[in-house]
């Protein structure tokens, strides 16, 4: 690492958003009003003592938190190496991390009075929890979705509907998650007054990427006390998926200060990084601005936005949130990239070896988990974080293997 | 600090918004059909300044006219070199037009600002509208053209109060650009009467000139905003003539424009020096 390095790893972002190079606020003027209003009630609520107890108590009683800590025992056996553990984020309510983020959103757009909300989603799984949460509280719901994919997803599409919001099928652009978030910033500027836009990843235009890993981190936080309480110590290496990155940076972001703990960040390799078929940002992007903020982008020479691809919609994605962009630059984080075949090899391993169905997300960060094991001590520790389920992948996973269900 | 540099503003584009008529603001997107005989047209029409979209992948500012615009420019396989192919030759064929490039952050900076900023002056680009660059970001692109005697215009919104406002005239250059409703390109109209309270308010704080658009498709639109405001830009309704009619586009968006520029130009504008009382 160069010299220039913070002594902290921790207290990134600078005042006005940016993470390094990365991050920043690219809205257009209509936003930005509100993108400043939502950077003052985030302050606010951060020094609320009541926010954070009502934020804690949802979290315990309505999405199920602390989630387990678990040692894969016989996964640990099948590979031969390191101890590999597992934060079981899966098991919240909606199957993924992704309330966490959820009611803390909602709860800030209650907080600003806003009486309407609006969400993107790729898979679903953040629309469905953005209509949870919705439903939860009573306030009315948009959920944008690429036309493409709500054909793909209909169960989750069932799902938010059932939970009472408005799925709008996409169609502009290529109908996928990165038109949905364009249809979710047009709404979201037409109806400033009124409405919340939900951001489901660590990115977006400031504080968007802080305020949702300040939510995720209770992924991290949880685990650190887990492990201390378990093993009286951290673990070795922290190992999770990224699409957006909202799931890494809740466990990492927490364990970013202990220079004996190593992390690595699993990118969607697709059909692989030497072609265009992956969605690997970080390996495989340039630097850019896209939906609000600075970070690595799939893109032309031209600054054309490309298309991901991944066997995991939720790793879809042609962007990435900016503080994975520094954590990358400045070294403190490794990123590797997981093919689709290895992701699906690791989902059946998992199957086999622990009866847990992991969703294809976190399947990649279990196929870096097999790699990496077996060089590694008996007495060394991984942590992974299983970060959602994979009963809404069944469906793709038999189409990939063959089998007609 | 409101005011822009004499030194730095741009000829062509303080020229347009001198005469003693508001200023008729027209834009196409880049790569859309026939563009150099599109914007000959804007001219031959009347349109006292051209802005030129740069077509993107991800138009998250603009309604669906606008957006399939920069659909049907891709798929025909514009790139950046090509647009400013076409901005070459609309400067060497209209050698006093002002000419402003429109788009997204991104295709600006990918080959980093000095390079942008020195092809758009080569082109002969009079200023650069940058829609998804709030004026925080204005390192990434404002320095580099300004430098270049170009302006970087920015955008003021109904959101913008004015407290806001001295923020986003800090950096802007040639006219600052008033968008009359809070939403994409293209879909609604604002009331006259808040556009000309908007319009006041903004020349409380500034002597630059102020086009107000999005929303503005016809005529007598054009000429109710003429009256409180030094230009009007129209842009939908005339990329939705090159939608439908392909090569015969030119003529229809000579008559529209036509009609648009009496409208403005014959607009009684209010005098200005009360509205900055």
């Amino acid at each position: 690492m160069t010299e220039s390095t913070p002594n902290s790893f921790r207290n990134q972002p600078d005042e006005r958003g940016h993470f390094g190079d990365y991050g920043g606020r690219y809205v257009a003027e209509t936003l930005m009003p509100l993108v400043l209003d939502l950077e003052r009630e985030y302050r606010a609520a951060q020094a609320d003592p009541e926010f954070q107890r009502e934020f804690d108590d949802l979290l315990e009683h309505y999405v199920g938190r602390p989630s387990p800590l678990y040692f894969a025992e016989r996964l640990t056996e099948a590979l031969g190496g390191a101890q590999v553990w597992f934060k079981r984020d899966e098991l919240n309510h909606t199957g993924a991390h992704k309330i966490n983020n959820c009611i803390g959103q909602i709860l800030l757009a209650i907080r600003m009075g806003k009486t309407r909300i609006i969400a993107e989603t790729g898979a679903g799984q953040h629309g469905v929890a953005t209509a949870t949460v919705c439903a939860r509280f009573g306030l009315p719901c948009v959920i944008y979705m690429g036309a493409e994919d709500v054909r793909r997803q209909s169960p989750n599409v069932f799902r938010m509907k059932l939970l009472g919001a408005e799925v709008v099928p996409v169609t502009s652009g290529r109908g996928t998650l990165k038109d949905a978030m364009n249809e979710g910033l047009r709404d979201w500027v037409a109806n400033v007054h009124d409405t919340f836009y939900i951001i489901g990843t660590a990115a977006g235009p400031h504080p968007y990427p802080e305020l949702v890993r300040d939510f995720q981190s209770v992924i991290g936080k949880e685990a650190r006390a887990q492990m201390q309480d378990r093993i009286g110590r951290r673990p070795d290496l922290l190992v999770a998926a990224i699409g957006g990155g909202s799931n890494a940076l809740g466990l990492f972001h927490p364990f970013l200060d202990d220079p004996d703990v190593k992390m690595l960040g699993v990118e969607a390799a697709g059909h692989g990084l030497d072609g265009d078929e992956h969605a690997a940002s970080l390996l495989g992007g340039f630097p850019g601005v896209l939906h609000g903020n600075k970070t690595y982008l799939l893109q032309d020479e031209d600054g054309q936005i490309t298309e991901g691809h991944s066997i995991s919609a939720g790793l879809d994605y042609p962007g990435i949130g900016p503080e994975h962009a520094w954590l990358k630059d400045t070294g403190r984080v490794e990123y590797t990239a997981i093919t689709d075949e290895e992701a699906l090899e690791a989902f059946q391993l998992l199957c086999r070896t622990e009866g847990i169905i992991p969703a294809l997300e976190p399947s990649h960060a279990i196929a870096a988990v097999a790699k990496r094991a077996k060089d590694m001590p008996k007495d060394s520790v991984i942590l992974a974080n299983l970060c959602g389920r994979g009963d809404k992948d069944i469906f793709t996973v038999a189409e990939r293997l063959g089998v007609e269900i | 600090m409101n005011e822009p540099d004499p030194m730095t503003t741009s000829n062509r584009l303080s020229s347009a918004f001198a005469k003693n008529h508001p200023a008729l603001v027209c834009f196409v997107t880049a790569g859309d059909g026939d563009t150099a005989a599109n914007l000959d047209a804007l001219v031959e029409g009347g349109a006292d300044v051209i802005e030129l979209g740069m077509p993107f992948t991800d138009p998250m500012a603009d309604g669906p006219a606008i957006q399939k615009a920069n659909i049907r420019s891709l798929g025909a396989g514009t790139t950046t070199a090509d647009v400013l192919r076409i901005a070459t030759e609309f400067r060497a064929r209209h050698p006093d037009v002002p000419l402003v490039l429109m788009g997204y952050a991104n295709p600006m900076i990918r080959r980093g600002p000095e390079w942008f900023a020195s092809a758009a002056k080569d082109a002969g680009v009079d200023g650069v509208i940058c829609v998804d660059l709030a004026p925080e970001e204005d390192a990434d692109l404002g320095p580099a053209l300004r430098a270049r005697g170009l302006d970087l215009i920015y955008l003021s919104t109904p959101t913008t109060d004015d407290e806001r406002l001295p923020a986003v005239l800090r950096g802007c250059g040639g006219f600052l650009y008033y968008v009359s409703v809070a939403g994409i390109t293209g879909k609604q109209s604002a009331l006259v009467a808040d556009i000309a309270k908007n319009v006041s308010r903004i020349k409380r704080q500034t002597d630059l000139p102020v086009a107000v658009g999005f929303g503005v498709r016809t005529p007598d639109q054009a000429a109710a905003i003429a009256q409180v405001a030094d230009g009007v830009v129209v842009g939908s309704a005339l990329v939705e003539l090159v939608g439908d009619h392909g090569a015969d586009a030119p003529a229809r968006l000579r008559e529209l424009t036509a009609g648009l520029a009496k409208a403005v130009h014959s607009a009684a504008r209010a005098p200005r020096k009360e509205e900055k009382a």
